[in-house]
């Protein structure tokens, strides 16, 4: 059979982000698949460069819009790290209120998401009206939806009151009883497990050796989450199970998915009972010393780290960011091969990609033209570019 | 009368397309918020299109980075006129937090025109439905005007 390629994106109704894919197809099966990235790719990590610790912390919330209070946290972490400063108990009890209660909207939105790939839009509406009951909490306690603005160096801005507490209780109530809808939905409605059963398989050496992360790799029966493996903010304080199993396909994964809800919920009760009196926060220099530092943090996606290396004056001297998607992207290729095409919008979702996390610029190597240019030589290109339209630089 | 029709159609059934130019999601999120039960923007009529051949009006969210900068330009050449843009969000307007960064051309008025700014970082789904009503005024006034031009024309044409 003739071997076609299909090229789908940078805009197409499955993605809601601008991202290419080209697919080589056989008939309806999917033979090979290859992604383009960098359609999202901002610069964000340069652009740190040239801002001021607390104008990186409003930057780098801003990779991106759903999984905002991972990535500021894991900023902060570091500066902290770097800095020495301890922040105080109830800041970090806040901290992972505010990151569990973001899990449960980013699965929620998931579910729904995964609903509509699937033609299930019931499911979609639904999910989407209960994620609302988070949104609401986010906005009482941080003052916005979406970008929260808690951290800062040294601990919260915001501080939890006892009316807050009872109100986020009341809704992860409410929540729990939805969940256990959804569990029903799920696992007993034949239609959604005869839909994703079986797609996009992952198999638990493929997944190891291509360092899948989060609810991927727990789908394919690995215990890997860093609120585990290497506990951070409050998560030695409490109580919850990894949540795992054997599927190892896109079924799989949105059972780990609605079972962590649940765990979320668990987590959240626990600390709000235990919250500790005390400070929000601790004052934090200024100037950070130099020295350099890694922070890990589990994303309602995966592993997120960031690398911070400070020099002593306001700026950080360098800022990388491996978001969760980057590290997911290697096995997208494993699960479209193989599968058909019409089953390449859930199997995408799957992984539940955040793109402008992930987007970033590649250099190019290997074909004879070196593509890392130094200044000298882009200075040289520019004067020779005027040179050509008539203008002459080279003495200036 | 079948002017009446189409003015009538095109003000009560605006199809969206919703692009991403570069945005960090947040906007894109509130945009399908803004869709679902709670907010319910569909109750004007709106509906969310997977291709522009098929809408009316595209929501933009996010500064233009170099290289969705042709695709944009692309898809604006694809929608069918009469074609309404609206920039969702501070970055959609002006670039926001990224404007200066060395992938990131500004705001969507860089590269297409827009007839409606929505700001806010993120927007939230009032500001959205807010400015999705001014549009759909706006596009009723015009058509208004433009149907009263005609007749006016028309009319001058019947006395010679």
């Amino acid at each position: 059979m003739a071997r076609i390629k299909v090229p789908i994106g940078p805009q197409h109704p499955a993605l809601k982000e601008p991202e290419s894919f080209n697919l080589v197809l056989e008939g309806e099966r999917i033979i090979d698949a290859e992604v383009k990235l960098g359609y999202n790719h901002r610069g964000i990590e340069k652009a740190c460069e040239s801002r001021n610790i607390t104008q990186c912390i409003y930057l780098i919330e801003r990779i991106c819009g759903i999984c905002s209070h991972s990535h500021s946290t894991t900023f902060v972490q570091a500066v902290e790290e770097i800095a020495g400063v301890e922040p105080p108990p109830r800041a970090l009890y806040i901290r992972t209120i505010i990151a569990e209660l973001e899990r449960i909207h980013s699965h929620l939105l998931w579910l729904g998401v995964a609903g509509h790939e699937v033609g299930f839009d019931t499911l979609f509406m639904y999910s989407w009206r209960d994620r609302e009951t988070v949104m609401d909490l986010l906005a009482l306690i941080t003052g916005n939806r979406i970008n929260y603005g808690m951290n800062k160096v040294g601990g919260v801005r915001r501080d939890i009151d006892s009316e807050q507490a009872r109100l986020i209780l009341e809704s992860i109530d409410l929540l729990t009883e939805r969940t256990e809808y959804y569990i029903k939905v799920a696992v007993n409605e034949s239609t959604l497990k005869v839909r994703l059963a079986g797609v996009g398989k992952l198999p638990r050496e493929t997944a190891l050796s291509l360092g899948a992360v989060g609810p991927t790799v727990r789908a394919s029966g690995i215990p890997r989450d860093i609120r585990k493996d290497d506990p951070y903010a409050a998560y030695d304080q409490v109580d919850f199970n990894v949540i795992t199993n054997e599927y190892a396909d896109v079924f799989g994964r949105t059972l780990v998915r609605i079972y962590e809800l649940l765990e979320s919920y668990q987590i959240i009760r626990a600390l709000i009972q235990n919250l500790p009196d005390g400070p929000i926060a601790v004052k934090a220099p200024r100037k950070i010393p130099a020295g350099e530092a890694v922070s890990r943090y589990e994303a309602p996606r995966g592993e997120n780290i960031h690398y911070v290396r400070t020099n002593g004056s306001e700026f950080p001297e360098r800022v990388k960011v491996r978001a969760p998607t980057l590290a997911n992207l290697a096995s997208i290729r494993e699960m479209l091969k193989g599968g058909f095409l019409a089953d390449f919008p859930i199997v995408i979702a799957a992984i539940d990609p955040c793109f402008s996390c992930a987007d970033r610029m590649i250099r190019l190597s290997g074909d004879g033209k070196d593509a890392l240019w130094d200044w000298e030589r882009l200075r040289n290109y520019s004067i020779d570019w005027y040179k050509l339209r008539g203008i002459d630089f080279s003495n200036r | 009368m079948l002017e009446k029709i189409v003015k009538w159609a095109r003000v009560k059934s605006p199809w969206i397309l919703h692009f991403n130019t570069g945005a960090c999601n947040a906007c894109d999120i509130e945009i399908v918020a803004t869709l679902t039960p709670k907010f319910d923007l569909e109750r004007f009529g709106a509906q969310l299109k997977g291709t522009p051949r098929h809408a009316d009006i595209i929501l933009c969210s996010g500064p233009v980075t170099r290289q969705i900068k042709d695709r944009l330009k692309r898809i604006y050449e694809q929608t069918p006129e009469p074609k309404y843009i609206v920039a969702v969000g501070s970055c959609a307007c002006s670039g926001g937090v990224f404007d200066g960064c060395y992938s990131v051309m500004g705001g969507i008025d860089t590269t297409i025109p827009v007839d409606a700014y929505i700001p806010g970082c993120p927007v939230r789904p009032e500001a959205i439905i807010d400015g999705m009503v001014k549009l759909l005024e706006r596009i009723e006034r015009e058509e208004e005007a433009d149907a009263v031009a005609e007749a006016a024309v028309e009319g001058g044409v019947g006395n010679e």
